[in-house]
């Protein structure tokens, strides 16, 4: 397969970027989208020029540190992550448009790599239980009904990867924070804190500039890991609980 | 932060004077004596113990808070949403990855509201206080509704304008109950279907009447 791809390029935070056609030639349609960035890279090297940058880890799906947006589609035409979209999902001669995650929350650092920092805050700011843990209890000592235990692994599966803030047309990072809210308030461990996490967590995520939610969608319809968009409503219904109790 | 909760609430009123209003429109089918003297009684509810269109006053005074907060949110949400993505940080190429039909309803709450509120004034000068009267004015709201849509222009501008409230409600009212909290994988579907439903219901039964006079049906 033969590749056009135009892709962004910035060499540094303040750097006004721009986009940049290459193309790549004999790519394997069993490659993933990453290994075709490589060979780029590999090419790019060669000729003496600073290779594209991108944020990759695991390279199997679930870190989370890979995330383009790829013909203005968060992780591309494929729901799941960068890393696990193959080439096979393209056609030969097509012409790719590869960009960084948008938002004033994910600075750009160079390249196709973002900063993103801003989750990590959020999650400072309550999505943890602060119990003594000590070592792990025997799994039939605090018993939670099945329904709940589902619901709660479902919200945990996020991977902080950022789609749902690409892919929002508010730049919003509600499906994000929803996830961990909903994974903690779900499970036992997770009540004395309940309606403090939420009240903090939302103060924060608007601290960083996140857009507002206004329940489009885009987020979990990119989600490489299917967290559902009732996390939203989770969220919603906990702060409503949060501010009814004076506690916000 | 309540701010959401202060834009599905006033939402949710502004659903539910709709569907009251719907019902009134719809006594047009009963003919011009049962459509005026359901006018009239609108001005009479609560007397004596409430003035001469007491009742009226409180629903309008009422409607006209909730439109306040609702553009209120709506602009404090669009300027965050700015914000959040601005000029210099946006995408070259960006595709909705949802349905068509839902992602047209959604692209279009901001400007679609914007056309509402202009239609709703529009709407009051024509058929309220008769200030626009397209083929001639009238004391009767029977014959102010017949005058008016009679004429084929008349009856396209609110053909627009409802359709323009029923993409609104179609993303609205879904949107509201999320906001509220009952959003749950297991209704997600029945709550959009019934969103859907809803808005549907609203724009046919208010596009009945005006499309009935056009057709001859009423006069």
């Amino acid at each position: 397969m033969n590749i056009t791809l135009r892709v962004w390029r910035q060499k540094a935070p303040g750097d006004e970027g721009r986009m940049v056609t290459y193309q790549v030639e004999d790519v394997s349609p069993d490659m993933s989208f990453l290994e075709m960035l490589d060979v780029l890279n590999e090419k790019l090297t060669l000729a003496g020029e600073d290779p594209v940058a991108f944020d990759h880890d695991c390279r199997e799906g679930i870190c989370g540190a890979c995330g383009v947006v790829i013909d203005g589609v968060a992780h591309g035409p494929e729901r799941t992550t960068t890393c696990q979209l193959h080439m096979r999902s393209f056609s030969d001669g097509d012409v790719i448009t590869v960009e960084p995650w948008r938002a004033k929350a994910f600075p750009v650092i160079k390249d196709l790599v973002v900063d993103r920092g801003a989750l990590d805050r959020i999650i400072q700011s309550g999505g943890f239980i602060s119990a003594p843990t000590g070592t792990a209890p025997d799994a039939h000592a605090m018993p939670v009904p099945k329904a709940d235990a589902d619901r709660a692994f479902d919200a945990a599966t996020c991977i902080g990867c950022g789609a749902c803030v690409a892919a929002c047309p508010n730049a919003s990072g509600m499906l994000f924070t929803a996830a961990k809210v909903t994974h903690l308030g779900m499970l036992p461990q997770g009540q004395p804190e309940r309606q403090a996490r939420v009240v903090n967590m939302i103060n924060q995520h608007d601290e960083e500039d996140f857009g507002g939610c206004t329940n489009i969608g885009e987020c979990a319809a990119v989600c490489p890991k299917g967290i559902p968009l009732d996390t939203i409503s989770q969220l919603n219904r906990d702060l409503l609980g949060a501010l009814a109790s004076g506690k916000a | 932060m309540a701010l959401k909760y202060a834009m599905a609430a006033s939402g949710a009123i502004l659903v539910l004077y709709l569907i009251v209003h719907m019902y009134g429109n719809l006594m047009i089918f009963g003919g011009q004596t049962t459509f005026d003297t359901y006018a009239h009684h609108l001005r009479e509810i609560g007397e004596p113990m409430l003035p001469h269109e007491g009742f009226l006053w409180i629903v309008r005074v009422v409607l006209l808070a909730a439109v306040l907060v609702h553009a209120y949110a709506a602009f404090v949400l669009w300027n965050r949403a700015k914000k959040a993505r601005p000029a210099g940080q946006r995408y070259q190429v960006k595709k909705s990855a949802q349905t068509p039909s839902r992602r047209y309803a959604t692209q279009t709450m901001r400007w679609g509201g914007v056309i509402i509120i202009l239609f709703v004034i529009y709407h009051i000068l024509h058929l309220t206080t008769n200030d626009i009267a397209p083929g001639g004015a009238s004391d009767s709201a029977y014959q102010r509704v017949v005058n008016g849509f009679q004429i084929w222009w008349v009856t396209l501008s609110y053909l627009v304008a409802m359709l323009a409230v029923g993409l609104h409600l179609r993303h609205g009212v879904f949107s509201a109950l999320s906001t509220l909290g009952a959003n749950r994988a297991s209704r997600q579907r029945a709550l959009r279907n019934a969103s859907t439903a809803i808005a549907a219901l609203i724009t046919v039964g208010f596009l009945l009447p005006p499309f009935s006079v056009l057709f001859g049906l009423v006069s």
